[in-house]
C-alpha cells in the first residue's frame, strides 16, 4: 500500500469529519468506502462507536457526523475511526441487486437523439449501450433518494446540458460524464434525459424510505411504452411492491 | 382532546420546525429543523415543553391564529410583539418572552420580526404528524410540517388543549429575551483549504462580507472579495454539513445552512462551528458579518458554553407579573415587507448551491 492508498481524516467543523480514501470516482475507491461503512455499521451495532451520529458514503469519502464533549474525546473519536478505516476490507458491493423497468422511447427521453449524434452512435445503438450497462449506486444525494450511479462506457460520456433544464420530469432517467441519476421528483436539471423509469425512489412511509442505497447494483428492465405506462399507474396506485424488483442472491 | 389554533393570515414563509431530522443524511435527506434551535427552546421551555419540541419559525413576520374551542397557552421568543384581538372587538399588546393563554374566539396577530428570526412555541407542542422522526418542515421535497410548506391561510394547527391535562393551567413564566454572543462569526479551516491560492484563507478571514440577497434556510451567499482556487472548484461529491463553506468557480463563497443538501462537490475552504450555527439564523440580506479562525478545541468548549448559558437562562425564568414583561416593539412591517421578495427568490430551485444534476 503506498502513501496516497492511506485514509485521510480531515474536520469538516467540529460536528464532523471527512474520512478519504482517495480522489476518483471508480469502483475500486468505492469499494473502500463501502467497506468502511461496513466496519461502520459492525461497530455501531456492538456499542463501540461512542460520539458517532451517523455518516454519509460518497465516491470516494465518507462523512461522519460526530458529537464529541471535547477535545480529547474528539481525538480517541479520531483514533478510532482511522484504524477502522484502515482495516476495513473492500466491499464490492451492499449485496443488493435490482432489476429496475426503463423505458427509453424517444417521447420519455428527449435528449436521446441529441445525445446519439453527439457521440456518433445510431438510435438503436445508444439504447443498446443505456441498457446494457450494469449500474453500481455510488451514493444518494441532491434530493432525497436521488442515486449517482456508474460507470457509463467512455462512448456513453457527455458534458451537462449548456443550459440546464426548469424543471425535470419526475422518474427522468440522466447521464452526464459516465454517471447515470434518477430524479425521484420534478426538479430542475442539467444532465442529458434518455428515458423514464415507474419507479418510486422515495417513500417517507415505508420502512425504507429510500428505493435504493449506497453499493447497489442496477440492470434497466427494458419495457415498451405501454408496459412503462401500466406499471406506472401501478406504483402510483401504491400497489407495486418495490421488494418484487430485487434480484434474488445468486 | 386537542385544542385548534385558526391560521387567518399565514405571514410570509413561516415554517413548522423541531430539532431536525437526524439518522437520514445517507439517503439524501437533510436535518432541516429550527435555524436557532435555543430560541425555540426558549419558547418551549416558557411552556414546560421539551425545548425540542415543535413550533413555527418566524423568519420576518409572524402569523395571525385564532383559538377555535378551547384556550391554548403560547410563548414567544425573538426580537418581536404581538396584538391580541378579543371577539368583543378589545384589543392588546401581548409581549415576546413569557407564556400566555389564549381563550377560544381570541386572535393572535403576531408582528414583523425586528431582528433576527423569532418562534412561537405551542403548548404540548405542535401535533402536525412526524415524518422520518421529525415535525420539521423541508420544503425541497415536501416533508414534514404541513404537508411540506409554509403556513397557509386556513391551515388548522392541533395544540395540546385543556382536556388532555398538559399545557393550559401551567403558571404563566416570563424570562429575559436569550440572545447570542456577538462578535465574528467562528470558524475551523478546511477541510479544503490548500485547494486554495496562497492568501485565499487570510482574505476569508480579513475581509469584511455581506449577506447576499438570495440566501435562504439551504445558504447564505457571500458579497466580497473573490476567492481564487488553485487548480480548479470541484472535486468528487462528499457529505457536506451546515456551517461548511462552499466555494464555486466564481470564487463567491457559500454557507450551507440547516437545509443545506447532504452532498457537495465545491471545495470547502472553512467551516463555521456548531456553536455559532444558530447565528447564521439571524443575519439578513445586506448584514455584514467577519469570520474568525478557531480551533476544535475551542469550538468545542464554545458549544459547551452555549448549553450553560442556555441552562442558566432557564434557570432565572420566572412568574409572570402582568406588565412587567418587555414592552409591545412598535410596527416595522414596511420593513419587513421589504424582506419578503429576498426570501421569495431565495426559493428559487435554479441557485446553484450545488453541482446540479
Amino acid at each position: 500500500m503506498n502513501l496516497q492508498d492511506r485514509p485521510r481524516l480531515s474536520p469538516l467543523g467540529d460536528g464532523a469529519v471527512i474520512v478519504q480514501f482517495g480522489d476518483a470516482v471508480d469502483a475500486g475507491t468505492h469499494a473502500r468506502v463501502l467497506g468502511f461503512v461496513q466496519a461502520l455499521e459492525t461497530a455501531a451495532r456492538h456499542g463501540r462507536l461512542a460520539g458517532v451520529l451517523e455518516w454519509v458514503p460518497a465516491f470516494a469519502a465518507v462523512t461522519v457526523i460526530v458529537d464529541d464533549v471535547d477535545e480529547a474525546a474528539a481525538q480517541q473519536r479520531d483514533a478510532l475511526l482511522l484504524a477502522l478505516a484502515t482495516s476495513a476490507a473492500p466491499a464490492a458491493t451492499s449485496g443488493r441487486r435490482w432489476w429496475i423497468p426503463a423505458c427509453f422511447d424517444a417521447d420519455l427521453a428527449p435528449d436521446l437523439e441529441a445525445l446519439a449524434q453527439a457521440r456518433g452512435l445510431g438510435l438503436a445503438q445508444l439504447r443498446a449501450l443505456l441498457a446494457g450497462t450494469p449500474l453500481r449506486v455510488y451514493m444518494l444525494g441532491f434530493m432525497p433518494g436521488f442515486p449517482y450511479m456508474g460507470d457509463l462506457p467512455a462512448a456513453l460520456e457527455t458534458p451537462r446540458l449548456a443550459s440546464p433544464r426548469k424543471a425535470v420530469p419526475a422518474r427522468s432517467i440522466a447521464v452526464a460524464g459516465r454517471l447515470c441519476a434518477i430524479y425521484p421528483w420534478v426538479s430542475p436539471g442539467g444532465w442529458h434525459l434518455v428515458g423514464r423509469t415507474p419507479a418510486r425512489l422515495f417513500d417517507a412511509g415505508a420502512d425504507e424510505p429510500a428505493l435504493l442505497r449506497s453499493g447497489d447494483e442496477l440492470r434497466w428492465r427494458v419495457v415498451d411504452r405501454d408496459e412503462f405506462d401500466r406499471l406506472d399507474a401501478l406504483a402510483a396506485a401504491g400497489r407495486i411492491d418495490r421488494r418484487d424488483w430485487l434480484q434474488p442472491a445468486a | 382532546m386537542d385544542a385548534l389554533l385558526e391560521v387567518t393570515d399565514p405571514g410570509p414563509a413561516n415554517l413548522v420546525q423541531d430539532a431536525g431530522r437526524r439518522g437520514h443524511l445517507a439517503i439524501g435527506v437533510p436535518v432541516s429543523g429550527a435555524a436557532d434551535p435555543w430560541l425555540l427552546a426558549c419558547a418551549n421551555r416558557l411552556l414546560g415543553n421539551a425545548p425540542d419540541e415543535a413550533g413555527l419559525e418566524m423568519p420576518l413576520c409572524g402569523p395571525t391564529l385564532r383559538a377555535l374551542d378551547a384556550p391554548v397557552q403560547l410563548a414567544l421568543a425573538g426580537a418581536l410583539g404581538a396584538r391580541r384581538l378579543r371577539p368583543d372587538g378589545e384589543s392588546g399588546p401581548q409581549a415576546a418572552w413569557c407564556s400566555f393563554t389564549l381563550q377560544p374566539g381570541e386572535r393572535l396577530q403576531i408582528g414583523p420580526v425586528r431582528a433576527g428570526i423569532a418562534y412561537l412555541a405551542l403548548a404540548g407542542g405542535c401535533r402536525v404528524s412526524a415524518v422520518l422522526g421529525s415535525r420539521s418542515t423541508y420544503q425541497r421535497a415536501a416533508l414534514g410540517g404541513l404537508q411540506g410548506r409554509a403556513l397557509r391561510a386556513g391551515d388548522r394547527l392541533a395544540v395540546a388543549g385543556a382536556a388532555a391535562g398538559q399545557g393550559v393551567g401551567l403558571a404563566e413564566l416570563q424570562g429575559a429575551p436569550f440572545v447570542h454572543e456577538p462578535g465574528p462569526l467562528r470558524v475551523m479551516p478546511g477541510p479544503q483549504d490548500e485547494a486554495f491560492a496562497p492568501g485565499a484563507l487570510q482574505t476569508l478571514l480579513g475581509a469584511p462580507w455581506r449577506v447576499g440577497r438570495d440566501s435562504d434556510r439551504m445558504g447564505i451567499r457571500l458579497q466580497g472579495p473573490r476567492l481564487q482556487h488553485r487548480a480548479g472548484a470541484d472535486i468528487a461529491s462528499e457529505g457536506v454539513v451546515p456551517g461548511a463553506i462552499q466555494v464555486p468557480g466564481d470564487g463567491a463563497p457559500i454557507v450551507l445552512c440547516v437545509d443545506a443538501q447532504t452532498v457537495g462537490g465545491y471545495t470547502k475552504i472553512a467551516t463555521v462551528i456548531r456553536a455559532d450555527l444558530p447565528r447564521l439564523a439571524h443575519l439578513r440580506p445586506g448584514d455584514e458579518l467577519r469570520f474568525v479562525a478557531v480551533s476544535r478545541a475551542q469550538a468545542l468548549r464554545a458549544k459547551a458554553a452555549q448549553a450553560q448559558a442556555w441552562a442558566l437562562w432557564a434557570s432565572r425564568l420566572r412568574p409572570c407579573v402582568p406588565g412587567d414583561g418587555p414592552s409591545l416593539p412598535d410596527t416595522q412591517s414596511l420593513l419587513a415587507l421589504n424582506l419578503v421578495s429576498g426570501i421569495i427568490d431565495g426559493l428559487d430551485d435554479t441557485l446553484p448551491w450545488e453541482h446540479m444534476p
